[in-house]
Order: C-alpha cells, then structure tokens, then sequence
C-alpha cells in the first residue's frame, strides 16, 4: 500500500469539465505527444490508404485521390488512457463509411473486425462497427491546418468515441479479420474495446 | 551512437505535455535505457538496466541502459540505437507489468559470485 | 523529508533519510511516486544529487511550470512528509573513482544533477588536498545553463575548482552573460568541445546529461572528434531537461 503524500493534489477538474470527462480524466488545453517510437516522415508522393478484405481484395488510394474523395468536419472530445482529456477538438477528414463503400463496389467485402496497420510499425484492433455509422475517420486536417507528424500525420485513424490509442497515427491500412486480434498496446496489457466512460483501460476492466 | 549533429540556431524548447512548434517534437521524447530500469526492476530482481541484450532485428549487442528509450504514458518501448528496431516493451497495469522482449534474442545479466 | 534547499528561483534539492538506504552510486536515479487521497498515482524520475558517502538522500528538482510532481515537491513538501521512492537505479550511467578517469562531465540544465553526484564523490573518496590520486583521475565539467543565476551549484562548483587544481569547470551561457563575463556565451558546439575536451587519445571517461537535443548533438560530436562511443555514456531528461 503506497503512502498517502500529503498535500498531493493530482490534476482537478473545474465543474463543468466534469461531467465533460469520462472517469479518472482530467481535461487538458494542451495536446500531449505521446510516441512509442521516432516520428515516421512520409512524403505525401509516397503516402497512400489501403482497405484490405480477409480474401485479399483491396481497395487502394494515393493521397491525391484521397483528397478528391468527400470529407466530414468532425469536432469532439478526445480521451487518453493516460488520464487526459482535450475538449472540442476539430478535425477533417474522409469517413470510415464513404471508404468501406467505395471498397465495397471494387469487391472488398467487410469483417467484422479491423486491424490499423501504420508507419512505424504500431498496430491496433477495432470492432468495424466502432468504425461504421459516423463513428471512425481517417482524419489529415487538425484544427484548419494539415495534421502535424507528431501528431500523426499525413493522416491517422480518428474513434474518438473510444480511449485516443485507438485513433493509431500514421495509419496506411484497414486490414479486415474474421477474428479480434489484440494490437501493439492491446497485446501489452490494455483493454481490447477501450471505452472511456465504462473506463476500460487495461485488459480484465469491466 | 547516431551521428546526426543538430543544426544552431534558435530552438524553442517545448514545454512539458505542451504541443510544439517544431517538427522533431516527438523525437525529444526519447530518453535511456534507465528510465526503463526502474519498470524492469519490478519484473526481476536484478537492476537489468547492466544487462546485454542482442537485438533480434540486426544483431548488435547493447546495454540496455543504452537503448533509446520512449517513455511517455502508456509504457515504454526500447529500440535498438543501431537499427530502430523495438528490442522489448513494457507497461504497467495496476495489477501487472507487462514485457515483450520478443526484439531480443537474448540477454545476459551479470550476477554476482 | 528533512530539508529543502533552494539552489536557483527555480530549483531546490531535497533533502531525505531513507532508513535502510542500500547505498547507491554517482549517476543512479530513484522513482518518486505521489499517492492522492483519492488513490490517484503519478511517478517521475529523479537523479540521486548526493554522493554515496552522504547520510542522507539529495534529490535536486528543477520546478516546472506545466508540471504535476515538480510544484509538489519543491513547493508543498514539508520536513517530516513521507515520499515514497523506489531505487537506487541505473548501472549504466555510473561512475566512481574505481572507474579512473580522466572524467568529463558535460551538463545542460537540470543534467548537471548526476554530474554533480559524481563531482561530490571524487571529492569525498580522492583524499585531501592536490593529492597523486587526484592529479591520476583529473576531471573537467563542461556546464551549459541560460544564465549566471539558473547555474545550479554555482558556488559550490566554484570552491570545489578553487581548492582542487585537478578540477576544471567550465561555463557556457547561452542567452544572457553578466557584464564583463569572459567565458562562453553560445551553445555547446564542436569547437568548444575541441577546446575544452581532452583530446581522444587520453581515453577520458565521459558522462552527458540534459535535454535530448543537447545531449545528442554532444555525443555525437565526440564520437566524431574520435572518442570511443562506449566511453561516451549519456542520459536524456526528454525536451525540457528535467522532469516534471
């Protein structure tokens, strides 16, 4: 049992950041660069998305036709399993749906689940359906400007309905499985969904 | 050890957990191989952070205090400085400390007679 | 905790007894981890200030302003408040007079701590005086700081060269000098590491610590200028040069 250290405050919520935040969360005006390696630079001539079925189909864009392809303006609250939260934060970019239909007519069938391959290696697993519905984008604009690279960019994966690791940066692939495969944190520990507000941190949290 | 010697010139440092400017940020997150040996000396006895591990991506043998270390939050992932390769990785649950070390084919602590 | 001693406006060393310490060695770091009443945790690394051949534990902590553990500890905590540390660690980054020298020491900021450690114990184990055992394991401390008034140690550094001819320490001041300051006043770059390094052939033994970017550019400068890079040893402290 760790000692109580007196006089410790922690980070507090005001009141109405309160019921803002999920659990254990604490709201932040900054936007904390989390890394788990060197920040992969990828030259946009270079850069391109791919949606790929379980069958090998797949469906393929380079960064100027993914441009071309029709975008959302999302603003929301982002939640990291480290405890802080970031209010209001505005995004653009191409939907899950608009993606999984303009795969779907080249013969990409959906799975149920998906694996987010990026550079740098880093990896992690969503249920489609978290995905689906106006619930998942692949977002290249942060706050009216192109996203930076610390920050994930050309284009990272954006969930934000679940903990912030799951909107994996640098992503180039949508990779379909038949089964729920645990991704690069998943497989160290942390919950295989991550919803914030039943605070599913770590792998065995209800 | 890398050789990549910085420009001069003004540099504004980043303050901690605040976004920077500068296009390097999340490359100064990187710190030793010892901000790894306080987790590591949770999961075994020994301080590993004396410890050779071979890398399994090229080969070459370090210490792990002198791996390059990314710790920030969720765990720490330790790459190999030769390769970039991630040599282990770790985190820490309220009931667990988890370890990869998959990026290693070995490693070897020294014990006292 | 014992005592707090301010050493610049923004930094103070704490002062500890650790009953049962098992000892520790110039370099090594301990883990401060703070408990909230609520059960609420957070934990940072902070490198040991105080030779072994001190009683108690130093820990120097530079107060950072976004920080959460920093503004604790060198603010709120009061003599006689528990901290809960996990160490000492790291076998690494260590030196002591066993190791030989000569030792450099080049520091940025707050990386001047564990230097410092080392510093301190040379003085304490090297006999008194300009001693044969210190003219064998002579050391030079290359020592970057913004100003005259953000140089930690300051003083002490200043008597520890005054009586020990076999110490060198040496200032770089990088955006303000005082007036009719001589020394350097810019970086650390490759001439002045020429100038103040010994050459590579003398096979010092050299430590480097502060923020990352300094602390890169240093070592690799020396691994260019020739030196060994596993005689090169290096801790970064992440982007602002200590923690938070």
């Amino acid at each position: 049992m760790s000692p109580i250290s007196r006089g410790f405050r922690g980070r507090r919520p005001t009141s109405e950041a309160a019921t803002r935040l999920p659990p254990g969360q604490y709201e932040t005006r900054d936007f904390p660069v989390l890394s788990a390696g060197p920040t992969p630079r990828t030259a946009l001539d270079k850069w391109d998305f791919t949606l790929k079925s379980t069958t090998g189909k797949s469906a393929r864009w380079t960064w100027d036709e993914f441009q071309k392809l029709p975008r959302d303006k999302i603003t929301t609250d982002i939640h990291c399993v480290t405890k802080w939260s970031k209010f209001g934060t505005s995004w653009e970019g191409v939907s899950i749906d608009t993606l999984l239909s303009a795969a779907g007519a080249q013969g990409v069938q959906p799975s149920p689940y998906v694996m987010a391959k990026c550079d740098g290696g880093y990896t992690t697993n969503v249920p489609l359906a978290d995905l689906m519905g106006g619930k998942g984008w692949v977002a290249f604009i942060y706050d009216g400007a192109p996203l930076h690279a610390e920050h994930g960019g050309p284009a990272r994966l954006l969930v934000p309905h679940l903990y912030f690791w799951k909107s994996a940066k640098w992503v180039r692939e949508l990779v379909m499985m038949e089964e729920n495969v645990p991704g690069f944190w998943e497989a160290l520990g942390y919950h295989i969904y991550g919803d914030p507000w039943r605070e599913q941190r770590y792998a065995g949290d209800e | 050890m890398k050789s990549a010697p910085r420009k001069k010139g003004s540099r504004r440092v980043p303050k901690e957990d605040s976004h920077a400017a500068g296009e390097k940020f999340a490359d100064v997150l990187r710190v030793d191989g010892n901000a790894a040996g306080g987790m590591l000396g949770e999961l075994f006895a020994l301080d590993l952070t004396g410890a050779r591990a071979k890398c399994a991506g090229c080969g070459a043998t370090e210490m792990v205090g002198a791996l390059v270390v990314y710790a920030h939050g969720m765990g720490m992932v330790a790459r190999c400085p030769h390769c970039e390769g991630v040599v282990m990785r770790m985190s820490r649950t309220p009931t667990h400390v988890w370890l990869d070390a998959r990026g290693a084919t070995s490693i070897a602590v020294s014990v006292p007679r | 905790m014992v005592e707090v001693i301010p050493e610049t406006s923004r930094t103070r060393t704490v002062i500890l007894d650790v009953p049962d310490w098992p000892g520790h060695r110039a370099g090594q770091h301990v883990d401060v981890r703070l408990t909230a009443d609520d059960g609420y945790q957070t934990e940072r690394s902070y490198s040991i200030a105080s030779p072994p051949e001190d009683r108690h534990l130093a820990l120097t902590v530079e107060r950072l302003e976004e920080g959460e553990v920093s503004p604790y500890l060198t603010e709120e905590l009061r003599a006689g408040d528990q901290l809960e540390i996990r160490g000492p660690i790291g076998g690494y980054f260590v030196w002591d007079v066993a190791i030989g020298g000569p030792l450099l020491l080049v520091g940025g900021g707050s990386g001047i701590v564990p230097l410092m450690a080392m510093l301190r114990h040379r003085d304490a184990a090297l006999g008194a005086g300009n001693s044969m055992a210190r003219h064998q394991i002579p050391a030079r401390l290359l020592y970057s700081s913004r100003r005259w008034d953000d140089i930690i140690y300051r003083d002490e550094l200043t008597q520890l060269a005054n009586k020990d001819k076999t110490l060198e320490v040496v200032h770089t001041l990088t955006r303000d000098q005082p007036q009719g300051w001589s020394g350097f006043r810019r970086r650390i770059d490759r001439m002045m590491l020429a100038e103040v390094a010994w050459p590579a052939t003398e096979k010092p033994r050299v430590f480097v610590c502060g923020p990352t970017p300094l602390v890169e550019s240093v070592a690799a400068t020396l691994v260019d200028l020739g030196h060994q890079p596993g005689l090169v040893k290096t801790e970064r402290f992440g982007p602002t040069g200590g923690t938070a």
